[in-house]
């Protein structure tokens, strides 16, 4: 039947578009070494820019307050905060809610101690091809990307601490 | 007498099935897949199976009835010959 030979030609002209369609999709998140991209939010205290923080090591976390592993991060990014801020690294926590005040009912039941903005239209995680969540990155003092984390898990913690530690030159077991 | 069921398409129809199946696979373009910080509506608990208890306990009672499946979800009832 001359219909198949429809498939057969044109079949593979529609592959492969198909092809190039899948290969063009933005699929891969930020590749190590990578510049940062640059972000001016509104935050809980003021605005926040990521060229403000230059010079430090940021840990930049996305969260929403409908993701449950982001609640057990709050206490670590806290206790993270807290022990290396002397050593130069900031904490910088974007939110991802739809709504500020889910944002802001999460906060007033977990607390943060770090730098904490306000993305509602989602330009930011988009810009850093957030795969899921929650996302945390290690951004150098040269903004550039040094790794990056997705999902939490108590698991991580030690991992993530240890990434920090060399990160901010620290040698030794952390603890 | 073939003249009027000799339905080999020329080369202008294979163009034309490409260009329609372009066409339609280009109205694709228009969804975007819901992005991981956009599941704030999924992550909600009505979404989930079994979210709301009497919505559940409804749908049962439904289901039941109307399938004559009683007990089908449980125990009790369900033909295991306990009750």
């Amino acid at each position: 039947m001359s219909f198949f030979d429809v498939k057969g030609r044109a079949g593979r002209g529609v592959a492969a578009i198909l092809f190039v369609a899948v290969l063009a999709a933005p699929t891969h998140a930020l590749e190590r070494g990578s510049v940062a991209p640059p972000f001016d939010l509104d935050g809980t205290k003021g605005a926040v820019k990521l060229a403000k923080h230059q010079g430090k090591l940021v840990y930049l976390d996305f969260w929403a307050s409908w993701c449950a592993p982001c609640r057990q991060s709050f206490g670590w990014m806290n206790e993270m905060q807290a022990k290396y801020a002397m050593q130069g690294l900031q904490v910088i926590a974007i939110n991802v809610d739809e709504k500020r005040d889910d944002a802001l009912r999460f906060l007033s039941s977990n607390p943060a101690s770090f730098v904490v903005a306000f993305d509602p239209a989602g330009a930011t995680p988009l810009s850093y091809r957030v795969m899921g969540m929650p996302t945390s990155l290690l951004i150098g003092t040269d903004g550039k990307v040094i790794s990056e984390h997705i999902g939490f898990k108590d698991a991580d913690k030690i991992a993530l601490e240890e990434k920090i530690r060399l990160s901010l030159g620290i040698s030794g077991a952390g603890k | 007498m073939n003249s009027g069921f000799d339905r080999r398409p020329g080369k202008h129809a294979d163009l034309a099935v490409v260009a329609i199946l372009c066409a339609l696979s280009g109205g694709c373009t228009l969804l975007t897949p819901v992005q991981p910080w956009q599941k704030g509506t999924l992550a909600r608990p009505e979404m989930t199976f079994g979210g709301d208890s009497l919505d559940l306990k409804n749908s049962e009672h439904v289901y039941q009835n109307r399938e004559a499946a009683s007990g089908g979800s449980g125990v009790g009832g369900g033909g295991c010959g306990c009750n």
